[in-house]
């Protein structure tokens, strides 16, 4: 074992590479995830029993407000990524204080939405399609729930420590996680929404 | 307030009590001698909230031997029922509890034998055969430990409170449907999987990422030893194929608990949907389990024929084709289903093609042998004994991928026959030349020998004698599964013949234990130095046991088989040490476990209160644990050279 | 070689011999080796040729095996030694070529006989086939015969030499059909359809039983199926039709609930409509792919194959 060089590691240890790398793999199992509801969707979808199919209940108007949200907030979190790299601590807070808000946005709207759907009589026990509509949607829900909870904490972060480099790392990974869950929307917006009232 | 939890939980009939009581008794014991040794405090900050991937990969290879133990007990009951029941006799087990005990004995042998067995050779073999410190993430490979430990506890707590799955390993639906099974028997299947799948899918990213991000500098992709390689296919089958596991888990899940109609037979729900997802992971498992088995054999051959191996490149190749395959077979374990005789031919061959490169592999292994010098130490008894049942179960797999044929023999004692002649002579025998190869690594000592090798004999003639009669039961159309037979039938001779052969490997593992118990009595006459067998590959540069950063400057590669070659060379000079970073222990990971199996046994029990409280708690734990900012600890230089010079002063 | 190895491989040898004299004093009990059935005999060839081309790679390999390690030995220091020797391209062509033919081969073989064997293709005869639709059930197997209005639990009839339709579906867990003797097995399942085609070469009776879990009782739904000359099977249906139980609704209902180790029983008639009820249960609320299926049965066509 020749040792040419020592490599110099300056303190703290910096583990933002390998961090990034592990969420983005992360990011590509969370993916299969959701393919995989989506290969059942598919399977389900048309299986509606005595249940009423996805033209019967969806409200588009509606779910395109609910896109939209999503989409700003994801808008605004790449904003506040950019604010993160010129260090401006009260601009960073502000973007996602207004990220947070319309994704909470998004949240609130579809949970009404499910409230809605299972007060009409056409809750997740009426038919598989129902089943599988609910789960594939719910399961984006709750990540949103997550990225929610996960971005409440940064923001007390933010606020305690400011804008050093292991908040700038987490909120990198967040904001790959934010992008994530907008292009998995925008998946279940054409293939449940869009597919579902054709 | 206990949900669907009472009295009348506890075991009844003397064989279950038996197992609980003895459960129970064991656990007390291990906790008796803890206290009495005031040995709590030392388990807790030099194990249990360790995140060195050694112990971490100990830990692994302990749960998992135990569960083996469990496993065997399950096998050998099974045995002695169907040598027993048949005509008049109903043998020693209702046909319920049997039900129950070859469902845990497959779900016990795969998730928490096997599985097990991979990630503690993973965790003790891949930083230091890529001459790395550490994984890419310490903590997050605790936490995932920690999950398979609590899917391990509810998978046996089954035994005490209440009754496992009685439904088979895979749980087809709509058997597995509240329907059909309304207990928690499946629930604490699901929930048992679910668990400890999620800390798998968490230790394969965590393993892809160290091996792409952390080889010492100069290993490329082609100079890795071919363990690693092994492993990364390993690793990328667990990435795509166990998120497929967790969602199949958690429809099954929705159905039970929500009402939901994915798999039920009625309102829509499509049972062979359930069927096709499962076995979307089901195979790909096979090969998580068998590559690394392959990547350690791909060690031992080389290091006992004192010979570079054979055909590197091809090695290589034959993975990523193993790896790719892998994920288009899935439907022949389902030809019965009726689908097309154009789609059943094109997964018969698909799955014949997987041989070539398998084939390919043997092959490269006998001439790494051939004009080598061979040393039969007990690991390399262990690769005899793999190659030759392996190569008879390859051939009987290849008869099953004929759809015509497959027909004849699935689920019969013929598929059974075949797949642990894979699993116990591919992923087992492997699994245990690893431990042999490699236990002077970690321990400073070699095993015994002798009992070594009589364990070894044990287990092969007890292997052929329990499952060559399966293959001739399953041509005689013995199904799998049966708790009872005609006699006319005539199979009871060979079910006697199967049971005894389950006696003889219950013997070659209590030579094992025996084995385990002399070398470390024994361990003064065994000491080792660095390197005992005269290895090869990087893991064996360090000091056996290594020090906790496994090396004091971090390793150059200039080829492959990098320590074979710097012998060579003769250079074995110290380079100057380094400032070493390592993570500070933690409590964490085994706490989030806690919390995650109070809210697995929560939902299993529908105390609904209880899970509340296991999700906050882990979230709670995560939370604080995420948001701390020193989690690693820096050894100076100065320190690591004090360090040194005093461990290599020492008597190795 | 050390005296333990020899004996080591004295005892291999000593319980292979045991377990191939134990085989050959049963060889009467290989169903699927001693085929009495049209497909069955056609399987068992298969699955001889394909074993016997697998032994083309599998004798050379234990040759290699054995001789390799026995050759190259520590202790032989005669045998060459070449501790750099790590490639060849010629041998290593060699051995991704030769398995490589052989699976080629197995997969022209695998095609044509998965068509050929295909259990849904109706089988070639001279003889007017007999349908027979199968009903799984917690733990037995009701048998509908649509043509003589007859029905038989855990026990069925058919003439020799002539092909036998199986229409199988399930009112119950997944089951299997097989009956090895006769050919390989086929899934039943509820809200489907799935089919087996088979034909007994010569008279006698044969053991079918589940081969798919299904729940406590499973072990014990095995039955009797029985080839009998035409003029004996007329005389048995006759009879059959002669008896006094009939499965009405409420028969089959008390029928469908879990019960174990069922004895045959026979009924002179049953519900019309019965079998189509027991798939529409499940197939009713089914959506597209199952709503053309309905159609079907509420034109009274006959039944389409169901694949997915």
């Amino acid at each position: 074992m020749s040792n040419t060089a020592t490599p110099t590691t300056h303190l703290p240890h910096d583990t933002t590479a390998k961090a990034a790398f592990g969420f983005w793999v992360y990011l590509m199992t969370d993916l299969v995830l959701f393919a995989t509801l989506f290969a059942t969707y598919a399977v389900l979808r048309n299986n509606t029993a005595s249940g009423p199919a996805g033209k019967d209940i969806f409200d588009m108007p509606y779910v395109l407000v609910e896109t939209m949200l999503l989409l700003t907030s994801s808008f605004v979190a790449g904003l506040a990524m950019l604010a993160v790299y010129k260090k401006q601590k009260n601009l960073v807070l502000a973007l996602l204080v207004v990220t947070f808000l319309l994704g909470a946005g998004f949240l609130g709207m579809e949970l009404y939405e499910f409230n809605h759907l299972v007060q009409e009589g056409h809750s997740w026990r009426i038919s598989a399609f129902l089943s599988a509509f609910f789960t594939l949607v719910g399961t984006h829900g709750l990540h949103i729930l997550s990225g929610l909870t996960w971005l409440a904490v940064l923001m007390g972060q933010v606020i305690r420590k400011g804008i050093t480099m292991h908040t700038t790392r987490r909120l990198m990974l967040f904001s790959l996680f934010w992008h994530f869950l907008d292009i998995v929307w925008i998946f279940i917006f054409t293939i449940v929404y869009l597919m579902g009232v054709a | 307030m206990l949900g669907r939890l009472t009295w009348d939980a506890l075991p009844h009939g003397m064989i279950a009590s038996g197992g609980a009581v003895s459960m129970v008794l064991g656990v007390l014991v291990v906790m008796l001698v803890l206290t009495y040794f005031k040995k709590w405090k030392w388990l807790w900050q030099e194990w249990l909230t360790s995140l060195d991937p050694k112990k971490i990969g100990v830990m692994y290879a302990i749960v998992a031997g135990l569960m083996l133990l469990r496993g065997a007990v399950d096998a050998g009951m099974m045995r002695t029922q169907q040598a027993l029941s048949t005509g008049n006799s109903h043998g020693i087990l209702s046909s319920d509890h049997f039900q129950q005990v070859f469902s845990a004995h497959g779900t016990i042998m795969i998730f928490f034998v096997a599985m097990g067995l991979v990630f503690a050779v993973m965790n003790l073999i891949i930083p230091l055969q890529i001459g790395a410190r550490d994984v890419a993430f310490p903590f997050l490979n605790s936490v995932s430990f920690w999950l398979f430990v609590a899917g391990m506890m509810l998978m046996n707590i089954s035994l005490i409170i209440g009754e496992f799955s009685p439904a088979g390993w895979l749980a087809y639906p709509p058997l597995s449907e509240v329907a059909y099974s309304p207990g928690v028997g499946v629930d604490y299947w699901i929930w048992a999987l679910q668990i400890a799948g999620i800390g798998s899918l968490l230790s394969g990213v965590n393993f892809l990422v160290t091996i792409i991000k952390m080889r010492a500098p100069g290993m490329t992709l082609m100079k890795m030893p071919i363990f690693v390689w092994s492993c990364l296919g390993s690793l990328t089958l667990i990435l795509f194929a166990f998120p497929i596991l967790t969602a199949t888990l958690a429809l099954l899940a929705l159905d039970r608990l929500l009402g939901m109609h994915f798999f039920t037979s009625e309102l829509g729900g499509n049972p062979m949907m359930y069927i096709n997802l499962i076995w979307a992971w089901g195979h790909p498992e096979v090969y998580i389990l068998v590559l690394p088995a392959f990547g350690i054999f791909s060690e031992i051959v080389p290091t006992f024929s004192g010979k570079k191996l054979f055909g590197y490149t091809s090695m290589v190749w034959a993975i990523a084709a193993i790896t790719f395959l892998s994920f288009t077979v899935w439907l022949h374990h389902f030809f019965t289903m009726g689908a097309g005789a154009n789609v059943n031919a094109f997964f018969g061959i698909m799955t014949m093609i997987i041989a070539v490169p398998t084939g390919v592999k043997v092959f490269n292994w006998l001439f790494t042998m051939y004009r080598g010098r061979i040393r039969f130490t007990t690991p390399m008894l262990w690769f005899m004994g793999f190659v030759t049942t392996f190569t008879i179960g390859g051939v009987t797999g290849v008869l099953m991928a004929v759809p015509a044929i497959d027909f004849q023999v699935h689920n019969s004692l013929f598929l059974v026959a075949h797949f642990h002649n894979m699993i116990i002579g591919g992923v087992v025998f492997g699994m245990f030349a690893g431990l042999t190869y490699w236990w002077p690594k970690f321990t400073g000592f070699t095993l015994n020998e002798t009992l070594g090798k009589w364990a070894f004999a044990c287990w092969l003639i007890g292997f052929l004698l329990a499952f060559m009669p399966l293959y001739a039961l399953g041509l005689m159309g013995a199904t799998r599964r049966l708790d009872h037979y005609d006699a006319s039938l005539g199979w009871q001779p060979l079910f006697i013949v199967a049971a005894i052969g389950v006696a003889i490997i219950g013997l070659g593992v209590a030579l094992q234990l025996t084995q385990f118990g002399y070398s470390i009595w024994k361990r003064k006459e065994n000491r080792v130095t660095g390197d005992p067998w005269n290895g090869r590959t990087l893991e064996w540069s360090t000091t056996s046991p290594p020090p906790f950063y496994n090396f004091a400057t971090t390793p150059h590669v200039a080829e492959r088989d990098a320590f074979w070659a710097v012998k060579q060379a003769g250079k074995t000079t110290l380079a100057p040490a380094e400032n070493i970073y390592l993570p500070k222990n933690t409590g964490a990971g085994i706490i989030i476990a806690a919390f995650a199996f109070i809210g697995g046994f929560a939902i299993i029990w529908h105390i609904w209160w209880l899970l509340v409280l296991g999700l906050i708690g882990i979230l709670v734990s995560l939370i604080v644990r995420l948001s701390q900012d020193e989690v690693e600890y820096v050894v100076t230089a100065s320190e690591v050279a004090k360090l040194e010079t005093q461990r290599r002063k020492q008597p190795a | 070689m050390g005296r333990k190895y020899k004996l080591f491989i004295l005892a291999l040898l000593v319980i292979g011999a045991g377990l191939l004299t134990l085989i050959v004093m049963h060889r009467n009990n290989f169903a699927v080796l001693n085929p009495e059935g049209t497909i069955a005999a056609q399987q068992r060839n298969l699955l001889v040729f394909a074993a016997g081309l697998s032994l083309v790679v599998v004798i050379p390999v234990f040759i290699l095996v054995f001789h390799i390690a026995w050759k190259y030995r520590a202790n032989n220091t005669k045998a060459t030694y070449m501790p750099d020797w790590s490639g060849s391209r010629k041998l290593e062509f060699v051995w991704w070529g030769i398995p490589l033919v052989l699976i080629t081969i197995l997969a022209v073989i695998t095609w044509q006989s998965s068509h050929a064997l295909d259990p849904y293709k109706p089988l070639a005869s001279t003889k007017k086939p007999i349908t027979i639709q199968v009903v799984a059930l917690d733990w037995k197997w009701l048998f509908l015969y649509p043509e003589q209005r007859i029905a038989t639990v855990n026990y069925i009839a058919f003439p020799e030499k002539t092909p036998v339709n199986l229409k199988i579906t399930s009112d119950a867990p997944m089951n299997s059909l097989w009956i090895p003797k006769l050919g390989g097995q086929v899934y039943a399942m509820a809200g489907m359809q799935t089919q087996l085609h088979l034909m007994a070469d010569k008279e006698g009776v044969y053991n079918g039983s589940s081969a798919n879990i299904s729940g406590e009782g499973f072990a014990g739904m095995t039955f009797k199926a029985r080839s009998s000359s035409a003029s004996n099977f007329t005389e048995w249906v006759h009879d059959v039709q002669q008896s006094s139980k009939t499965l009405t609704d409420a028969e089959y209902t008390r029928l469908a609930k879990p019960s174990k180790n069922n004895p045959e029983s026979f009924y002179a008639s049953y519900e019309s409509g019965l079998y189509d009820t027991i798939m529409m249960k499940y197939m009713m609320h089914g959506g597209a792919h199952n709503g053309h299926m309905s159609h079907e049965l509420a034109e009274g066509t006959s039944h389409e194959t169901m694949r997915h």
